[in-house]
C-alpha cells in the first residue's frame, strides 16, 4: 500500500485514488499459463464473495471454472473468471476447514451462472450453501459426500394440480444416444417446465486422472471424456501438460492440432444438421448431410487411423504429421465437401416447410443466455460474443485470427441450425488458410514426449481452455510439491448449456422437444464425467 | 426448383457399400494386431499399455482391453503391427486375445452360437441399444451402421426404441453404478431368447475406465455374452460383419 501523506486532500492536483496501489485480490494469468499456487491470494470468503460477484456483473466476464479440492484438513477453492476483452483469467481462491457442517453463503442469487459450480461443490464436499435457490444434485458422483442419496429415486420438481400431468423420459432414451432423464411438467400439450437430471453417465473420470498416472493413460482418458469431442478435450489436456512441463510446441504442431479441432467441428455440425433434418422429417437433408459426415470422419481415419481423431493429439508432438500427400487429400476433400454442402444447405434453408418447423421454435434470449453463463454455439446463437478462438486464443488461433460468426442472433432452432451452416463454411475457409501456413512451414515434426522426460512444475495451477465444437472446454490442474498432479478438474461446455435446453422448452409443445434437443446436441458424458 | 433437387441427388450419387464384407479401410486404421517372434524387453512393452492389455509368455494383446492407442506399435514396430483387418468380432472372449505368431482372422465359434439365433434372427434382428456410460463415440458408430453408407437395415438389422419389440440388447460403455439398475430393467423387458452384444473395449473390459469406483459391472457376471465387438470405438464394419456372421451361416 502506498503511503498517503497527511496533506489536505484538496491540495492534490489529481485524483489520489489512481496512485494508491493495493494488493490485488486475484492472480491474473493467460490461457494455458501455469502459476505458482503461492501467487494466488487466499481471500476470506466475504472478500471472495464480493470480488467474484462484482466481476460477474460485467458482461465480458464469465466464470470458466469454480471448484473445490481436498488438501489435507482443508477444502481449497479455485475460481477462474475469464475476461473476454483483455484475454486475462482472474484466479480467486478461498479455503475452509473440513468439518461436519460446512456452510457458505450462496453467490447464485447474485450471479446465477455460478449455480452449477456451487451445486457440484455441495454434492462433492457436503458444503451447504445458505440461500441457495435450489441445491439440486449434479451427477451423483461415486465419491459424493452423501452416499445415502441415490440417482434412481431423485425427487423431481413437482407442481400440485389436477390439470397438470408429468411426462418422464429416460434414463434410456428411444434412440441410440446417451442416458439422462427429462421430466416434463405439462399443461395439456404445453410444457410448463422441463427438469433435466443427469448423472447416469458418471465414470469417475476426474478421479481416474489421479489413479492412472501414466501419460498415455491420462491422454487416452482425455480422449474419452466425451467421445464426440476427443480432439477438443485432448488438445486441452495436452495444453496443460505442456504448460506445466514448460514445453513450447512447434508452430507446425499447433497448426495441425487446430486443423484437427476445426475438422471435428465440421464433422459434428454436419452430423447435427442431418439429425435436425431427421427431427423435422426432411429426408433429403438427413441423407445428404448424413452422407457428407462420412467423408469428414473418414478423413480423420486417413490421417490418424480413427474416425473420431483418437490418437491424433499427443503431448509435445505427433505420431501422425500432416504430410504433403495428406494435405493434398485434405484440400480435395474440402473442395468436394463444400460444393455438395452449399447446394444442399441452400435448398434446406429455402424450403418453407423446413423453415416453419425451425423458426420461433424454442427461442431463448440473449439475457437468459448471459444469466446462465451459456458458452460456445449456444451463446453465439443469441448474439453473445463469446468464442475462445477470438477472446483467449492460443497457438495457431493467435497467429491467424479467427472471426467468429456473430450475425445469427434469433435464439431459436433456426438460429442453431443456421449458425452451424455458417460455422462449417467459416471452418472450411479457416482450414484453407491454415493449410497455406502449413505449406510455408519447413519444420520437421517432433515425436510425442516420453513419460520420463516430463517434469511438471511443483505447487502450481494451470488453466487450459479450448473452443471445442460445442463451446468452451476448460481443464484445471493443481500439482503438489513433488510436481505430481494433485487434482484435475474437467469442465465440458454442456455443463452450462443444458439449462438452455430447459429454458427453450418453456411454453412449447412437448412434441417440439426432439428437434430442440437435436438442435443443441449437448453432451451427457461430458457433464457427468 | 426441381432442378435443385436433381442436382443434389446427382451429387449425392450412390452412397451404399455394395458388399460390406469387402471394403479395405484406408489410412493407418488399427484393426487385428499381429505379433512377431522378435525378442524385445517384455517388461518395457507391457508397461507401455494404458489398459494392461499386453500379456507375456507368449506376448499377447487382449483386444477386449486394447484401446487402439498404438503406443506399443510405435515403440516396438518390429514386434507389434496393427493390420487393417476390421473383422474382429467374436463370441468367445478368449479369441480376442491375439498371441505371438497368430495371423489368422478372428472368427466366431460356430458351435457356440445358440441354435435359436440362427433359426430366428437370420433375416431380422431388432436390437435395443443401452448406452451405459458410453462416451458417445461407440453410439455414433452404431448409428452410422444404419446410415446410407453401411445401411445394415438391408439385412434386417435395426435398432428399436422399445425393448419389448427387440430380440436383444447391445451395451456400450463400461456400465456405471448409476446405470446398473437401468441395464437390468431393460434386459428383463426383452422377450426370450434374448441376446447380449458388448460393443467397444469399454463395455467388454471396462477399457480405460477399468478399476473406477464409479462402475458396477455385476450384470455381465450373470449372463452369457453372445457377441463381443472390440474397438475404441469399433468401426461400423466391425459391428455389421460381426452380427452377420452370428445370424447367418457362411455361404461356402
Amino acid at each position: 500500500m502506498l503511503k498517503v501523506f497527511s496533506w489536505p486532500f484538496n491540495l492534490y492536483p489529481f485524483n489520489m485514488e489512481t496512485l494508491i496501489v493495493t494488493e490485488p485480490n486475484y492472480a491474473s494469468i493467460k490461457n494455458q499459463e501455469s502459476i505458482c499456487l503461492s501467487k494466488i491470494p487466499i481471500l476470506s470468503y466475504g472478500k471472495f464473495y464480493t470480488e467474484v460477484v462484482n466481476f460477474m456483473k460485467e458482461p465480458q466476464v464469465h466464470c470458466v471454472n469454480y471448484y473445490g479440492y481436498s488438501d489435507g484438513e482443508k477444502v481449497k477453492f479455485i475460481c477462474c473468471l475469464a475476461d473476454d476483452n483483455t484475454s486475462n483469467i482472474k484466479v480467486f481462491s478461498h479455503e475452509i476447514q473440513k468439518k461436519e457442517k460446512m456452510q457458505l453463503t450462496s453467490m447464485t442469487r447474485e450471479a446465477y451462472a455460478l449455480h452449477i459450480y456451487e451445486r457440484e461443490i455441495s454434492e462433492n464436499f457436503g458444503v451447504e450453501f445458505i440461500y441457495s435457490p435450489w441445491s439440486k444434485p449434479v451427477r451423483y458422483a461415486f465419491n459424493r459426500a452423501d452416499r445415502t442419496k441415490v440417482i434412481n429415486n431423485y425427487p423431481f420438481y413437482k407442481i400440485q394440480s389436477e390439470e397438470l400431468h408429468e411426462v418422464g423420459v429416460g434414463p434410456i432414451h428411444a434412440g441410440v444416444i446417451e442416458p439422462g432423464h427429462f421430466r416434463f411438467l405439462c399443461n395439456g400439450e404445453t410444457v410448463l417446465h422441463l427438469e433435466i437430471q443427469l448423472g447416469w453417465q458418471h465414470r469417475g473420470i476426474e478421479d481416474l486422472f489421479l489413479k492412472k498416472p501414466a501419460l498415455i493413460q491420462r491422454t487416452v482418458l482425455s480422449e474419452s471424456i466425451a467421445g464426440d469431442t476427443a480432439v477438443g478435450h485432448a488438445v486441452t489436456f495436452a495444453g496443460i501438460m505442456e504448460s506445466l512441463a514448460g514445453i513450447s510446441i512447434q508452430d507446425r504442431l499447433s497448426i495441425e492440432r487446430t486443423i484437427g479441432l476445426e475438422l471435428e467441428r465440421i464433422a459434428m455440425h454436419i452430423g447435427d444438421l442431418s439429425n435436425i433434418c431427421i427431427g423435422l422429417a426432411y429426408q433429403l437433408g438427413a441423407s445428404v448431410f448424413g452422407a457428407l459426415r462420412t467423408p469428414t470422419i473418414n478423413y480423420s481415419q486417413l490421417w490418424c487411423g480413427n474416425r473420431f481423431g483418437k490418437g491424433l493429439i499427443r503431448v509435445g508432438g505427433s505420431h501422425y504429421p500432416l504430410n504433403n500427400s495428406l494435405i493434398e487429400s485434405l484440400e480435395k476433400f474440402l473442395n468436394n465437401f463444400e460444393g455438395r454442402f452449399v447446394t444442399m444447405a441452400e435448398k434446406m434453408f429455402s424450403l418453407s416447410s423446413v423453415l416453419m418447423r425451425m423458426e420461433n421454435i424454442g427461442t431463448v434470449s440473449k439475457t437468459q443466455m448471459q444469466l446462465i453463463g451459456a458458452v460456445g454455439m449456444s451463446a453465439r446463437m443469441t448474439g453473445i460474443e463469446r468464442d475462445l478462438r477470438k477472446s483467449h486464443p492460443i497457438g495457431a488461433y493467435q497467429k491467424l485470427k479467427y472471426a467468429p460468426v456473430l450475425d445469427v442472433t434469433n435464439g431459436d432452432v433456426w438460429a442453431r441450425a443456421a449458425l452451424r451452416r455458417k460455422e462449417i463454411i467459416a471452418s472450411i475457409d479457416y482450414i484453407r488458410n491454415l493449410i497455406s501456413q502449413l505449406k510455408a512451414n519447413d519444420e520437421t515434426s517432433n515425436k510425442p514426449v516420453s513419460e520420463g522426460s516430463l517434469k511438471l512444475m511443483p505447487n502450481s495451477l494451470c488453466v487450459s481452455m479450448t473452443e471445442g465444437w460445442r463451446g468452451e472446454i476448460c481443464h484445471c490442474a493443481v500439482t503438489n510439491d513433488q510436481g505430481k498432479i494433485h487434482h484435475y478438474k474437467i469442465k465440458d461446455p454442456s455443463v452450462h448449456n443444458w439449462m438452455a435446453l430447459a429454458l427453450s422448452l418453456r411454453d412449447l409443445e412437448i412434441s417440439d422437444f426432439p428437434i430442440n434437443n437435436k438442435s443443441y446436441n449437448l453432451s451427457y458424458c461430458g457433464h457427468d464425467l | 426448383m426441381l432442378f435443385d433437387e436433381m442436382k443434389i441427388l446427382l451429387q449425392h450419387g450412390k452412397q451404399f457399400i455394395p458388399d460390406v464384407t469387402k471394403p479395405q479401410l484406408p489410412g493407418p486404421y488399427k484393426g487385428r494386431p499381429e505379433i512377431s517372434a522378435n525378442k524385445v524387453d517384455e517388461q518395457a512393452l507391457t508397461a507401455l499399455c494404458p489398459t494392461g492389455a499386453i500379456g507375456t509368455g507368449p506376448v499377447s494383446i487382449d483386444m477386449g482391453k486394447c484401446v487402439m492407442c498404438g503406443e506399443c506399435s510405435f515403440t516396438f514396430p518390429n514386434k507389434i503391427k496393427f493390420t487393417a483387418d476390421y473383422k474382429i468380432a467374436t463370441n468367445v472372449r478368449e479369441r480376442l486375445i491375439v498371441k505371438e505368431g497368430d495371423v489368422n482372422p478372428i472368427t466366431l465359434d460356430e458351435n457356440k452360437i445358440r441354435a435359436e439365433i440362427r433359426s430366428l434372427f437370420g433375416r431380422s434382428l431388432k436390437l435395443r441399444e443401452i448406452s451405459a456410460a458410453g462416451s458417445n463415440a461407440d453410439e455414433q458408430e452404431l448409428n452410422a451402421c444404419g446410415n446410407p453408407n453401411f445401411d445394415m437395415g438391408r439385412f434386417g438389422i435395426e435398432f428399436l426404441a422399445s425393448p419389448r419389440h427387440c430380440d436383444g440388447i447391445v451395451i456400450t460403455g463400461p456400465i456405471s453404478e448409476n446405470m446398473a439398475e437401468a441395464v437390468q430393467v431393460c434386459y428383463d423387458a426383452v422377450p426370450d431368447p434374448k441376446i447380449i452384444i458388448l460393443v467397444g473395449s469399454d463395455a467388454i473390459s471396462g477399457g480405460i475406465f477399468a478399476g473406477s469406483g464409479a462402475l458396477n459391472r455385476s450384470f455381465l457376471d450373470k449372463y452369457p455374452i453372445d457377441l463381443y465387438v472390440p474397438g475404441n470405438p469399433p468401426h461400423p464394419l466391425t459391428f455389421v460383419n460381426g452380427i452377420l456372421e452370428m445370424i447367418r451361416k457362411k455361404k461356402n
